[in-house]
């Protein structure tokens, strides 16, 4: 029987805003626990929220870049529950009245651009991080403690772990794009819950689970891609699912039931009394929305119409903001966008790809790399000898003047007939019958000569000229 | 020395008739005489004495000090002292001491008062008796058998008995008012957002507020003019304007509307109660007044209310207590759940479990849209009925409590016929206008009995004058 994969996702994004959402505690990732912290964020008896504008300021931000409705008055709600990482025993979340409605993003598939609905998005405070001591017991780190979060909750509107991975990658390239999170994984800037359920082509949903600890985008495809196969082993053999929480195990590559539905916990929601509702002005709106960069699409069209770029090399340059910006940059040192374009499309995203991080760094700076561009341009470096110092570049020196580099690594490029005419003709001396294949029509017994050269000269003969002196001396 | 009022030491030590070391060491030797009252949890002598010299120095120097300097203040226990301990008079907190001082004790420290001591109180505010408290219940200055009321039990009986020259306390349901009219003291519940919660321990965020209890109206103004104002700690803080809350020594009742729901009238089966809130009402009338009958229909709700929503943000408020941080901590458990239950099983005390309880089971799930959201509407309704009010009238009166001081019985399991206390005062908080209690007489077994006047939000000026005036009429 095939089943049609139902999916929905809930991300939670931490805002990389200066300080906390609720305290004046600086908001960044720290390895020395409880620094960023005051009475407020560990809860203290007495202590009040005070709101941080620039979280909800955030918040409407990434509802804008996702097309969102943004409430005209946004409300605060308690969510009740017992951990010691949530220091007041409650989360202040939102709940009736969230900063963003209804909005979507429209996502790659196989079968064409696909609109994936996004419900809401609400603002909340991050919990602290539990630490399981090597000696026993645990402690608790409260710098993570009440800095802002925003959980992006979608429609089930995912058919795969594929569309799923598109979407999550995109979603994350977009955060990042407009600057209000870091989208680190591994850092728990970024975390996402899964739905998953099954239905039958033309029969309405079925019974959902809910997958947590999720780290990484690759634990999410696998997760999805297990409980898709789970779910259909049980319907296949006539079984049903259960309503659940399932927690995935990495290692173990398998999810276990956390809790059934029976015993999901009450949250007790209730308003958050301390805090009074937020207005957002049609005119605050419209300040953050010019406060938005170009975002991808319309990057991408950009390159298209100014630059003359094929769509698809347009898309791969915008799909992340650092590289979209380094072709920005280069662009405007260095006069020649389809090239720059080429180089960042194979060596440098190929350099990337070995390096896979979590957030792209680039080692070399815009304005080396487009004069390394440019003495290949001019032909003082050949196409191998570029490769070369990119290599190096990337590797070892990106500081040195490319000039320079290219003096001490020895790479200029013999373009004086004279010199590669005297190595020309000891070759052809000691090749006569290849010689006489190149003077029979060969074309193959060419690129024999041109290999032979750039061997002498350690790839440095500008191939031009000696094609060239072959066609002249055979 | 120490039965001075607030004005009258705060006169003697700027004339330097006084020292301020002088005046904390009368009020030392006067807690000392008064310890059966029960009414400190903490008495913060050496400290006050010190401090005391200081301003003493600072005086005799020339220098400039605020305007408290020297006075000795009591601050109920669940408003944060830093360095001091502040235990709510729970077992949950004997050993908490805040980092960090509140916002109105700030201020205080800023006009250099002086901090004598902490008082004690209900557990977690929750009571009207002063019954609940883990360090037990403070008795009553007129009579130790009696009641002070509560929760601002001590923070009463210490104004009350010339421990100190004023306090603060807090009222959610009438716990500032119904002691201070139980110990003949002067209690004010400001508009509920006038004065900072930064540092007050919750019991219900939205009707949580911090006033003071004086010997006088004087006094009351006096105080509520320094601990109120807009505090960016505080996002439910008024920013508007703060009017000045000088006393017009001239006010007359002349002409001025005085509202009487006949609601409450119709509650009031003490007789002494009645006959006192009757006398008064003529007085005022007497002044030209003008006394008029109103029905509030509402207002029967306002307890159910209170203690749907009240109960509803406790029982939130005070998760946080739950042995992982700070306060009691269960020594002996077997995990994390078992820590929990332990710790809150040990650490609180039966009137805040049953308070717990009540918020919970309003809050879940099959009962939230039947209590939480009904109460929240009810609440709607009762602030629209007192803004209607206020159009008829410039003022309501009323008694502060149906009764006066009850006999102390620690026995006493019938917690219903407690809550009854508030059925005047809980309105007020319900729709967060302002109210003062103010001594009106006492009763056939000599126990005061005081008069409660309620302002529209913001209305402290009007209040407080009309206060004064009633204050001079009744000597
Ligand atoms: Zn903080």
């Amino acid at each position: 029987m095939i089943y049609l994969a139902v999916i929905g996702l809930e991300v939670h994004t931490e805002l990389k805003t200066n300080t906390k959402i609720f305290c004046s505690c600086k908001n960044e990732f720290n390895l020395e626990p409880n620094i960023n912290c005051c009475p407020v964020c560990v809860g203290m008896p007495g202590a009040l929220p005070a709101l941080n504008k620039k979280a909800v300021e955030y918040a409407i931000k990434a509802g804008l870049a996702l097309n969102c409705e943004i409430n005209t008055l946004t409300r605060w709600e308690r969510k009740n529950y017992f951990y010691p990482d949530l220091p007041k025993a409650y989360q202040v979340s939102q709940a009736e009245a969230p900063v963003c409605l209804g909005g979507y993003m429209e996502i790659e598939t196989q079968n064409g651009p696909k609109k994936i609905r996004i419900n809401h998005i609400h603002l909340e405070e991050d919990a602290g991080k539990l630490i399981h001591s090597e000696y026993g017991g645990s402690l608790v780190d409260y710098n993570r403690g009440g800095v802002p979060l925003i959980e992006i909750v979608t429609e089930p509107d995912l058919s795969s772990a594929d569309e799923t991975l598109v979407f999550l990658e995109n979603l994350r390239a977009l955060l990042k794009y407009i600057g209000v999170s870091d989208c680190r994984m591994e850092q728990g800037s970024l975390r996402c819950d899964v739905n998953v359920s099954l239905r039958k082509e033309g029969e309405p949903l079925g019974i959902r689970t809910e997958m947590k600890n999720l780290a990484s985008f690759k634990a999410v495809h696998r997760a999805i891609t297990y409980e898709i196969n789970r779910q259909t082993e049980i319907l296949n053999s006539g079984g049903e699912i259960i309503q659940e929480t399932r927690r995935w195990d990495d290692q173990k590559g398998r999810s276990y039931s956390m809790r059934a539905k029976e015993d999901a916990q009450d949250y007790r929601y209730f308003p958050e009394t301390d805090l009074p509702p937020v207005k957002i002005s049609s005119e605050f709106v419209r300040q953050v929305k010019e406060t938005l960069p170009l975002l991808p699409k319309e990057r991408a069209q950009k390159y298209v119409e100014e630059y003359n770029l094929p769509q698809y090399d347009a898309q791969i340059l915008t799909s992340e903001i650092t590289i979209a910006d380094f072709f920005d940059e280069c662009v405007a040192l260095f006069d020649n966008p389809k090239m720059i374009s080429n180089w960042i499309m194979t060596d440098v995203m190929r350099k990337i790809k070995e390096h896979q991080t979590e957030d792209i760094v680039l080692p070399i700076n815009a304005k080396n790399f487009t004069k390394m561009l440019k003495l290949h341009q001019d032909n003082v470096i050949n196409q191998p000898a570029a490769k070369t110092l990119f290599e190096h570049m990337w590797h070892q020196d990106s500081k040195t003047d490319p000039e320079q580099l290219i003096q001490k690594l020895n790479l200029v490029q013999i373009s004086d007939e004279g010199e590669l005419e005297n190595i020309l003709k000891e070759i052809i001396q000691n090749n006569p019958a290849a010689a006489d294949d190149v003077r029979g029509g060969n074309k193959k017994a060419i690129a024999f000569f041109v290999g032979q050269v750039m061997k002498a000269t350690k790839g440095k003969a500008n191939p031009k000229t000696v094609n060239e002196l072959i066609q002249k001396l055979l | 020395m120490h039965k001075k009022t607030l004005k009258e030491i705060i006169g003697l030590l700027e004339k330097k008739e006084v020292s301020s070391e002088e005046a904390v060491k009368s009020c030392l030797d006067n807690i000392e005489k008064n310890k059966h009252l029960n009414a400190l949890n903490y008495v913060n002598a050496d400290n006050a004495i010190k401090q005391a010299r200081e301003i003493d120095a600072r005086r005799a120097r020339g220098e400039r000090v605020g305007a408290l300097a020297g006075a000795p203040l009591i601050i109920k226990d669940n408003i944060c002292t830093e360095g001091i301990p502040t235990t709510c008079s729970s077992k949950m907190l004997q050993n908490f001491i805040p980092v960090y001082n509140a916002t109105v004790v700030e201020k205080l420290l800023a006009e250099d008062a002086i901090i004598l001591g902490k008082a004690n109180m209900d557990e977690f505010a929750m009571g009207s008796s002063n019954l609940s408290s883990y360090t037990g219940p403070v008795r009553n200055p007129y009579n130790n058998d009696y009641v002070s009321g509560g929760s601002s039990g001590g923070s009463c009986a210490s104004v009350s008995a010339n421990l100190a020259y004023a306090a603060l306390g807090s009222d959610t349901g009438g716990s500032i008012r119904q002691p201070a009219s139980f110990c003949g003291a002067v209690g004010v519940k400001p508009t509920y957002g006038t004065v900072s919660r930064h540092g007050l321990i919750a019991l219900s965020s939205s009707f949580d507020q911090i006033g003071p209890i004086t010997k006088n109206v004087e006094d009351a103004a006096f105080m509520t003019q320094i601990i109120s104002g807009y505090d960016e700690r505080d996002n439910i803080s008024y920013r508007g304007e703060y009017p000045s809350l000088e006393i017009d020594h001239e006010f007359s009742f002349k002409d001025k509307k005085i509202g009487v729901p006949k609601e409450f009238l119709d509650l009031l089966l003490d007789q002494d109660v009645k006959a006192i809130t009757r006398k008064q009402l003529d007085l005022l009338s007497d002044e030209g007044a003008q006394i008029i009958e109103m029905s509030m229909k509402t207002l029967e709700y306002a307890i159910p209310v209170y203690y749907v929503l009240g109960c509803a943000e406790a029982a939130s408020n005070l998760g946080r207590f739950d042995g992982i941080k700070y306060g009691y901590r269960s020594q002996d458990f077997e995990d994390l759940i078992d820590l929990y239950f332990k710790s809150r099983t040990q650490g609180f005390g039966k009137d805040v479990k049953l308070r717990i309880l009540v918020g919970n089971f309003a809050l879940s799930k099959g009962n939230f849209d039947a209590y939480f959201k009904k109460a929240q509407k009810v609440q709607t309704l009762i602030k629209q009925e007192f803004d209607q009010a206020f159009e008829k009238c410039d003022l309501i009166i009323t008694p502060t409590t149906p009764t006066p001081a009850f006999k102390i019985n620690l026995d006493q399991e019938d917690a219903q016929s407690r809550y009854i206390c508030d059925v005047f005062t809980a309105p007020v908080n319900i729709a967060g206008n302002a109210a003062i209690s103010v001594p009106a007489g006492a009763s056939s077994k000599g126990l005061p009995i005081g008069l409660q006047i309620i302002a529209p939000s913001l209305g402290e000026k009007l209040m407080f004058d009309a206060a004064y005036a009633f204050e001079r009429i009744r000597q």
